[in-house]
């Protein structure tokens, strides 16, 4: 199982021929991933280490039966790039893009759900998404994440932060803990898909076994889902939260990252999810210890 | 970027929406040239990023030249809160008859723009909000709808807003709406938006937020980053394209990812120490970034160890390196460099850091997050 992406799944890579796109797909492509084209305009016909590139996103899924895009592509074009993608069909949309105006993502977003309901929509700003040993769409180093186990437990991440992905990776591969999955979903104000979302796939998932969740400071997400999780998972999980020192109302790098007037704080967060049932843990490490524990507990 | 009053209604002025006539003056003879255009009584506010101005004595009433001089002498060079006044806004006085309040914010759990109005005006928001929340109205507009004439219509009749300023009022939410969303504002706020004895209504005050992430297709946001008040610091950093910010604490915290950097800010906390910074290079950091980000640290006379937390997933292991290499071979570092080294390519950098002759006085490389914490921590408390 897994969520959201499988061995089965074929990717194509919008903006394939560009820096980014070249060195993350190709990437992506000898994780195993099936990367079966690239788009960019212009540049139909030609190819990039053997993978096709085509102009267009329709004629890339007309010719590969594609249902996932990768894009990364510059800001100014990442709006247009996600519509693109979702109206030519393809279902699962990662967008690694950073600095999007959020007006554009507001709207971008907002179309999305009107007009393309079945696809979705993971970022922007996000590193991306892995299915240890199946998939892996976007930035994240691929050997770092362990492989799940058929007999488990497996746990499944899902995480705001890009870096603190890999790190919740990074200590579980420690453990040698098996991941399910691995969602980044992305620090900016208005992403494509959120904890809640993943957290429902997550509990439905029977390869996954617990979850760990990593939230920052702003907004009220981790709030969220801390009502969702007391109402919904009953999966044992483990949290942690950055941003305990940050100070009031600075923009702690990502646009969504600010705390004001006393809400979007790293102490109301951990005190949520730990009302949930939560472990939460003060640094990235004890979170992993956490999880070790559950995973102890689970295998009885 | 926050803007000041001024700027706020420049800004507004560019999308129609009616304020004060009036002008910026940085002395005492613009500010009564100021006056004179804008015509008596005029007021004269101080231009700075804070609440509570006019407790501060920062707003002044003015009815001839004479005033405005002394009422400008007085204002500009105040000290407000920790914020020099180094401009004041001299407007044309007005009558008001009533004060009302809007605002245009993202909404990000409903993923919706909300407009928030209110018949109580003229007073913190927040304290509306917590005295009486049903005098604000609350609406949430669909991006890819926007805001009708009819629905702001409504939204004011439902607000209580005066029978006779309702149409004005309409209209001013819809211009407000173009300047937040065209104007790419997080934030477009009129407090007070004032209705004035001849039946008028305009905006009293403006608090704009921008968001930097629409920078590219604003050539006009030029002249407000010129006025920005960051420190030195800052500044530099700004310069070559660093999320910075200044704390001041005396370990100088280098991280890739804005999560990773402020988890690196928590964990240095939790063992004891204090962070001098916040510094994300962001993903596809390369050697000149690392050497620019140890710049801007550098400057930082508080700093007695710099810890870098690298975790790759753009950003190449190798690249750091190099980047911390060039860096020690171009300045001289005030302080000893604690590294941890993870994530794509990370062997490769550290094998370019231990084959650089570097002195470990000047560049120790420790396996995890915390344990390069507690060593960046022991070297800045001197143990």
């Amino acid at each position: 199982m897994a969520i959201f992406v499988n061995e089965h799944t074929k990717v194509i890579v919008q903006g394939l021929t560009g820096g980014q796109g070249k060195y993350h797909g190709l990437r992506n492509k000898a994780y195993g991933t099936q990367v079966v084209g690239g788009v960019t305009p212009g540049k139909g016909g030609t190819d990039v280490e053997g993978v096709p590139v085509f102009n267009t996103v329709a004629e890339a899924v007309a010719a590969t039966g594609a249902t996932a895009s990768f894009i990364a592509v510059p800001p100014k074009a990442a709006s247009a790039a996600i519509l693109e993608a979702a109206a030519a069909g393809i279902g699962f949309i990662v967008c690694i893009t950073e600095g999007i105006p959020a007006q554009d993502e507001a709207r971008t977003y907002n179309t999305l759900v009107r007009d393309y309901p079945n696809t979705r929509l993971l970022g922007p700003n996000c590193p991306g998404i892995i299915s240890p040993g199946k998939c892996n769409i976007g930035i994240t180093a691929g050997e770092i994440a362990e492989v799940p186990t058929a007999s488990g437990p497996n746990v499944g991440i899902v995480s705001r932060s890009g870096t603190l992905t890999y790190q919740a990776l990074y200590e579980l591969k420690q453990r040698g803990i098996g991941v399910s999955t691995c969602v980044g979903i992305g620090g900016d104000p208005v992403p494509g898909t959120n904890f809640i979302d993943c957290l429902k796939e997550f509990q439905a998932d029977p390869e996954t076994h617990a979850i760990i969740m990593i939230g920052e400071i702003g907004g009220s997400a981790e709030e969220e889902a801390a009502e969702f999780i007391k109402a919904n998972v009953t999966k044992p999980m483990s949290a942690y939260i950055a941003g305990v020192t940050a100070p009031e109302g600075k923009k702690m790098g990502h646009a969504g990252a600010i705390t004001s007037g006393g809400k979007g704080t790293a102490k109301g967060k951990m005190e949520a999810l730990a009302a949930a049932g939560v472990k939460v843990g003060n640094n990235p490490t004890e979170a992993g210890d956490l999880m070790a524990e559950i995973v102890a507990a689970l295998k009885g | 970027m926050d803007l000041f009053e001024y700027q706020g209604k420049q800004y507004f002025a560019r999308y129609d929406i009616p304020v004060s006539p009036g002008d910026v003056a940085y002395t005492v003879d613009e500010a009564v040239a100021a006056a004179e255009m804008a015509g008596y009584p005029v007021v004269v506010k101080a231009q700075v990023q804070v609440g509570g101005r006019g407790k501060a004595g920062g707003i002044k009433l003015a009815d001839n030249a004479d005033e405005v001089r002394l009422h400008a002498g007085n204002i500009l060079g105040m000290d407000i809160k920790g914020h020099l006044v180094k401009r004041v806004w001299v407007e044309h006085a007005s009558d008001i008859k009533k004060e009302y309040y809007a605002s245009y914010t993202l909404d990000r759990a409903a993923k919706k723009h909300l407009l928030m109005l209110s018949a109580e005006g003229g007073v913190e928001i927040e304290a509306v909000a917590a005295t009486n929340p049903d005098a604000i109205v609350m609406l949430h507009i669909d991006p890819v709808d926007g805001i009708s004439l009819a629905a702001a219509r409504d939204a004011a009749v439902r607000a209580k807003i005066d029978d006779e300023a309702v149409d004005g009022v309409a209209d001013m939410l819809v211009k407000l709406y173009r300047c937040f969303t065209e104007g790419d504002c997080d934030l477009a706020e009129i407090n007070p938006l004032i209705l004035r004895p001849d039946g008028g209504v305009h905006a009293l005050d403006a608090k704009v937020s921008l968001d930097n992430n629409a920078a590219f297709r604003h050539p006009e946001w030029d002249e407000f980053r010129a006025t920005e008040e960051l420190d030195e610091r800052e500044q530099l950093a700004r310069t070559h394209d660093l999320q910075y910010i200044g704390l001041d604490g005396t370990v100088g915290i280098i991280a890739n990812g804005a999560g990773l950097a402020m988890s690196t800010l928590d964990v240095v906390n939790q063992v004891g120490g204090s962070a001098a910074n916040f510094l994300d290079i962001g993903g596809g950091a390369n050697a000149d970034m690392m050497a620019a980000a140890l710049g801007v640290i550098n400057f930082d006379e508080n700093v007695k160890s710099i810890f870098i937390n690298i975790f790759g997933g753009i950003t190449r292991g190798e690249e750091v390196a190099k980047g911390i290499v060039e860096a020690l071979g171009r300045v001289e570092l005030r302080a000893p460099i604690v590294i941890r080294l993870d994530g794509t390519n990370a062997e490769e950098g550290r094998a370019i850091l231990a084959n650089a002759g570097i002195p470990e006085s000047k560049l120790i490389s420790k396996p995890t997050m915390l344990e390069a914490a507690r060593a960046a921590v022991a070297i800045a408390q001197g143990a």
